[in-house]
């Protein structure tokens, strides 16, 4: 049989869902196209226990396919509107997978604002869940083009979810509930599970090298033992994902829909 | 009893300078026909609590805000809201900004005449750093921990937007999500609602009375408002109206952006806005969104 050919995309979706493997029962959130892929992917093959939701208000056992939904009719199994979200993030059974404007070395988030507090560059949408969510349950991120924009040299500019920084905490504050998981991004998957949670990378995508990862991350980056290649999808994998996913929105996720094997010209391009 | 009233007598009841809470969330069940009853009165200097949809943009673009109290200002499939956004990168805007959680907690204490409630979200992070106002207490148990404790946001008048009300002040929310209204209704010294409909009085079934979330007696007048939430969505009557949204959205990126907007959305009747913006009909059918 020949290896099956797949997208920038569909690796990112097959490694995001590795990143709800082994957690229980746990709310599954997965914000944005990519992220809610991998975190249905998860549900219908690895970790069936996960929870998830219709991304609106209702539990469902079996992900809701992405987009306009023609016949399909959700399956409904219990319900979870937004304040009963902040009730299972508070207690802490959730992993969820957001996109945050910067990302630090201590795994520190921003969601609020670029450059100065008071006269913003850039206003975005504001803290939103990330301090709840940080402080709370696990997080991963998503990250659609790894740059030194988003992983910045220093601090976040408003740090709005909590990270490994010992300045930012006070003594008799509880850091043992915050967790973070992977950062699944264009060009590799990272953890924070160095020494001192130190950033490093997990495993790079086909055709890119730790150099070009290093070279647009504005911190040092460890590697991993034996750093390897992000598994590709299997044939049983891509099946599923255009299951979850019939109008190929996975296609519009990503500048021009790269192909998941690159040459290192494509990517230094 | 008869709690009924214009919105133009709501809006009346307003001051300079008092604390306002708008339920719904983001672009769903705002009260709309209210948000534009005051753009077109002469209040002014307000402190608005709001999790953020457009209703926080058109008061930003008018002039009316002296402090934002929010956890987010966003339109989702827009997701960033334009006024706001051009508010705060001016540095005009005094802001709190809050965790979404955080927030709901401000207003469960002051629905509870609490002076705060103990959380750890916005610990360790710069929504301390940035809110001076924000203590933190130590548990007094044998634990200590150290927590935020979440001072009440106590409001003078909330706005909430619903489907069904009659004229006691009875009101049924019968969306797939009721967001946090009743602690908006709860936390103010006054509770106005607008309704898609309104009744003398209700008379339910058991199923259909569990759509109150609130009782009557923390409502202080009724607005019958029908597609008063437009443009934003009221499940499961309509979705959000996105074009209105776009066009809004896009005004911005003009000097005059802003004018011309409530030239041809505020400063009218309601009557000539929904004319305006294809007609009730077109209103009542448009789809809900797609999450």
């Amino acid at each position: 049989m020949s290896k099956p050919e797949f997208s920038l995309a569909e690796l990112m979706i097959v490694a995001a869902s590795e990143a709800w493997r082994n957690n229980g029962e746990w709310l599954a959130s997965g914000l944005g196209i990519i992220p809610r892929l991998g975190a249905s992917l998860a549900k219908v093959s690895h970790s069936p226990e996960l929870l998830m939701t219709d991304s609106e208000a209702f539990l469902v056992e079996e992900p809701v396919p992405v987009g306009p939904r023609g016949d399909y009719q959700p399956k409904y199994a219990g319900y979870m509107p937004f304040e009963r979200i902040f009730d299972c993030v508070w207690h802490g059974r959730r992993h969820a997978m957001v996109g945050p404007t910067q990302i630090d070395r201590w795994a520190q988030t921003n969601l609020s604002v670029v450059g100065d507090y008071h006269k913003p560059k850039v206003a975005m949408l504001g803290v939103r869940g990330l301090p709840g969510n940080s402080i709370n349950h696990r997080n991963s991120f998503f990250v659609p083009n790894h740059n030194s924009r988003v992983f910045v040299a220093g601090e976040v500019d408003m740090v709005s979810g909590v990270g490994f920084k010992p300045e930012r905490w006070g003594p008799g504050m509880r850091r043992d509930l915050m967790s973070i998981g992977v950062a699944v991004t264009d060009l590799c998957v990272m953890d924070w599970n160095g020494p001192d949670n130190a950033p490093r990378v997990v495993s790079l995508h086909p055709g890119v090298d730790f150099e070009l990862v290093q070279e647009r991350t504005g911190f040092p980056l460890l590697k991993v033992d034996n750093l390897g290649e992000t598994p590709h999808p299997t044939a049983e994998q891509l099946a599923a994902i255009a299951r979850l996913d019939p109008h190929n929105l996975r296609s519009k996720q990503l500048n021009g829909n790269p192909a998941g094997i690159r040459t290192a010209e494509e990517l230094r391009a | 009893m008869n709690k009924l009233m214009t919105a133009a007598d709501v809006v009346g009841q307003l001051r300079d300078g008092m604390t306002i809470g708008f339920g719904g969330w983001g672009p769903r069940r705002k009260p709309m026909a209210i948000v534009r009853e005051i753009l077109r009165s002469d209040v002014k200097d307000l402190t608005v609590v709001a999790y953020g949809g457009p209703e926080v943009g058109m008061l930003c673009a008018a002039g009316k805000v002296k402090k934002l109290i929010f956890g987010f200002a966003t339109m989702d499939a827009i997701p960033l809201e334009p006024y706001f956004r051009k508010a705060r990168q001016a540095g005009e805007l005094n802001v709190m900004e809050l965790d979404e959680g955080l927030f709901q907690w401000g207003l469960k204490a002051a629905a509870m005449r609490l002076p705060f409630l103990p959380a750890r979200a916005g610990l360790a992070t710069d929504v301390l750093t940035h809110n001076p106002e924000l203590r933190t207490i130590a548990s007094p148990y044998a634990d200590g921990e150290v927590l935020l404790a979440m001072p009440a946001l106590n409001l003078d008048v909330a706005f909430v937007h619903v489907n069904r009300a009659d004229r006691l002040g009875n009101t049924l929310i019968t969306g797939n999500d009721v967001y946090f209204d009743q602690h908006f209704a709860r936390a103010a010294e006054r509770c106005y609602v607008s309704a898609e409909e309104v009744e003398d009085k209700l008379e339910l079934d058991a199923e259909t009375a569990r759509f109150n979330t609130f009782e009557r007696s923390l409502v202080s007048g009724v607005v019958h408002a029908p597609l008063g939430a437009h443009p934003t969505a009221c499940g499961p009557a309509y979705g959000w109206d996105m074009q209105h949204l776009k066009a809004y959205s896009d005004s911005a990126a003009q000097d005059d952006g802003w004018q011309q907007y409530a030239e041809t959305h505020v400063n009218c009747s309601d009557a000539e806005y929904l004319e305006r913006n294809g007609g009730a009909e077109r209103i009542s059918q448009l789809p809900m969104p797609i999450f």
